[in-house]
């Protein structure tokens, strides 16, 4: 049997996504548990360049579909050729990237193959389950810390990650091969068909570029406003960013949102403003290299990831950091 | 043009209740005692998308979930809203599932509605948050789908042209119905259910289905359907200094600016 890992290698306007190489990375990473080759899918109209650099970044095989049609994404015949490429070769492990695009064409592969696909996964690893080595997919939980360990009793075993969780595959020298796929249409394939992508300029800069990041959670609701948070983030020259109740609120926008559900950033500074902790929140800021945490209940669990903590009111802190975080720049 | 439609609704606990929510640690079940139960947010908007193609078009909403009995309170409420029809899909089999698990279940419902020409989805729900639901229906279906979906507008007759959201803009997609289109906030707002609405939804009936009246394998659905297991559940231990300052505001962010400084965290 065949104990291929693939990575989906996902390319848009000619461009592979950063997740990809991320999922090649770790996918190396489990390969050398498991064995087997660690082998990329690349779809789309001319890709050969993509191929390389998938190969440059320690891609064993990379499998390639190439076709006019495929150049933009298209639902129908990129899922039905997956499904089929997946079904002939047998890997054991599909990674997706779960991206606006990876994430519905990974549901209805795993629909089409009868397989599990666990969502958004924060760490993957294998281990023996029962005697037999299986990846063991973790997730955020609900309560503090807590995470959860899911496996997929059937195959392929299937997990999506959401770009910035894992670290990227490291250069080398490239020595793996590249291996034409065929392209077979069928007539129903395009009853969806892409006409167009646009790409529009993003107002704000990206929160995943920004070296310092403050984020607001609901204990701003005691302050009758989100304002200081953007407040602080500007005389620290960062971006703002918020939890699920800031975004249910309307303090934020949906590219601002971090965790589990939006955006994984690694700053210099995380800064996070009246957050209990909840995993599905810190699971987005993880790799920070320092973060400092603002909440007035000591039992938050915010508590056991910060760096920093201060337990306190937001009414009375925030102003004070902001006066004192301006004299000192 | 008359149009068919079925939106996908599913009862969740109220997020502004999430910190309540715990997991048993021996049957990692979710325990949701004492939390408001409401519409999946998302799943409201694909129900007004409905709702405005019926006043545009001439069009029927149906809704349907898969849940336990007291998943029929989201119903009534969809049906107070002005969807016209209401199904449940309820049996103790269907406990448990992962998204294959619901979308096994929930894509034979839709086809007991009779037939249909839209499928309308939110794009990803609070509690479990895959948007794995509505591909997976569609391709047991065999129907085309979109997710992310921020626009709607009809091209000709039975042909629509769709907004589909992406990380840095959007795609325009020409779509064919029938068709599974999962929607996102941007879509619209969706509408408060009147007085009048809740009067005219005490006349609609609620059509439940258990497992055998669907006509699907116990083993297609449920926890036995799902493919995913959790095998555990444990604490994550973060490597952090953690360190705590309490006292007078002062004094505490004094001490955290120094701390700050010590770390090069300010150092752009
Ligand atoms: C599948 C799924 C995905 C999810 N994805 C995400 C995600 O991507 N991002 C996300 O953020 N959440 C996500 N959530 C929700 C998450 O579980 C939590 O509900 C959420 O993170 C809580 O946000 P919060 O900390 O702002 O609110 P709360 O948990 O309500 O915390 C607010 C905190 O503010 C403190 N506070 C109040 N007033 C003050 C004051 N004056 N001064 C100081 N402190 C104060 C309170 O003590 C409290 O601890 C997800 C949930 C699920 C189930
Ligand atoms: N149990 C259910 N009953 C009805 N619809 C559901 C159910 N679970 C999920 N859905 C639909 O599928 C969408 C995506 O759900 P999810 O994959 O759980 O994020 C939801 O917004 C609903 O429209």
């Amino acid at each position: 049997m065949s104990k291929e890992i693939w990575v989906w290698a996902e390319q848009r306007q000619g461009r592979l996504m950063p997740v990809s190489l991320e999922l090649l990375g770790k996918g190396q990473e489990l390969s050398r548990k498991l064995g087997g080759k660690v082998a990329a899918v690349l779809m789309g109209a001319e890709v050969r360049e993509l191929a390389a650099e998938l190969l440059e970044h320690g891609c064993e095989k990379v499998y390639v579909a190439e076709d006019p049609i495929l150049s933009l994404y298209q639902s129908g015949p990129y899922g039905n050729l997956l499904a089929g490429y997946i079904e002939e070769s047998k890997p054991e492990i599909v990674l997706w990237g779960a991206t606006s695009v990876g994430g519905e064409l990974a549901a209805w592969v795993a629909a089409r193959l009868r397989t599990g696909l666990t969502a958004h996964c924060i760490d993957l690893y294998i281990d023996d389950i029962k005697g037999k080595p299986q990846l063991v997919q973790v997730v955020p939980g609900w309560g503090g810390n807590l995470a959860l360990k899911i496996v997929c009793d059937t195959t392929p075993q299937m997990a999506t990650v959401k770009p910035g969780v894992m670290a990227e595959a490291p250069r080398t020298k490239a020595q793996g091969e590249i291996l034409p796929l065929a392209v077979e249409i069928k007539g129903g394939d395009f009853r969806a068909e892409t006409i167009e992508i646009v790409e529009e300029e993003l107002e704000e800069r990206p929160l995943e570029e920004a070296k310092i990041v403050v984020a607001g959670g609901w204990g701003l609701n005691s302050l009758g406003s989100f304002e200081l948070v953007g407040e602080l983030a500007k005389v620290l020259g960062g971006a703002v960013g918020g939890t699920r109740p800031a975004l249910d609120k309307g303090w934020i926008t949906e590219s601002s949102l971090i965790g589990q559900s939006g955006k994984t950033v690694s700053p210099d500074l995380f800064i996070s403003l009246g957050a209990s902790g909840a995993a599905q929140f810190t699971t987005g800021f993880e790799k920070a290299k320092v973060i400092l945490a603002v909440e007035q209940n000591p039992q938050a669990p915010i508590f056991e990831i910060a760096d920093i903590g201060i337990v306190g009111d937001l009414k009375s802190i925030l102003p004070l950091l902001i006066q004192e975080l301006k004299k000192g720049l | 043009m008359a149009l068919n439609i079925v939106v996908c609704i599913k009862q969740v606990p109220d997020p502004e209740h999430f910190s309540k929510v715990s997991l048993d640690p021996v049957t990692k079940t979710i325990s949701r005692e004492g939390i408001p139960a409401i519409i999946n947010p998302l799943d409201k908007n694909a129900l007004e998308e409905g709702l405005r193609i019926k006043e545009k078009f001439s069009a029927k909403v149906a809704v349907i979930t898969m849940g336990p009995p007291q998943a029929r309170r989201a119903l009534e409420e969809a049906l107070a809203m002005g969807a016209d029809e209401a199904f449940l899909l309820c049996d103790k089999a269907f406990a448990a599932a992962d998204t294959l698990g619901t979308a096994c279940a929930l894509a034979p419902g839709i086809q007991k509605i009779g037939h249909f020409d839209l499928v309308l989805c939110g794009n990803e729900t609070v509690d479990s948050g895959t948007g794995q639901v509505g591909p997976q229906i569609a391709q047991f279906l065999n129907i085309p789908y979109l997710t992310k979906v921020k626009e709607i507008a009809f091209d000709e007759e039975r042909t629509l042209i769709v907004k589909r959201g992406l990380e840095q803009g959007y795609m325009r997609v020409r779509v064919k119905l029938p068709a599974l289109l999962a929607v996102n906030k941007e879509i619209n707002k969706p509408r408060l259910t009147t007085a009048f609405g809740i009067i005219a939804a005490a006349e609609k009936e609620i059509k439940a289905f258990d497992c055998r009246e669907l006509g699907v394998d116990p083993n297609d659905v449920g926890i036995s359907g799902s493919p995913t297991r959790v095998v555990e559940t444990f604490q994550r231990v973060s490597q952090r200094r953690r360190e705590v300052i309490y006292g007078s505001p002062e004094e505490a962010v004094k001490k955290t600016t120094e701390r700050l400084k010590e770390f090069g965290a300010l150092v752009q």
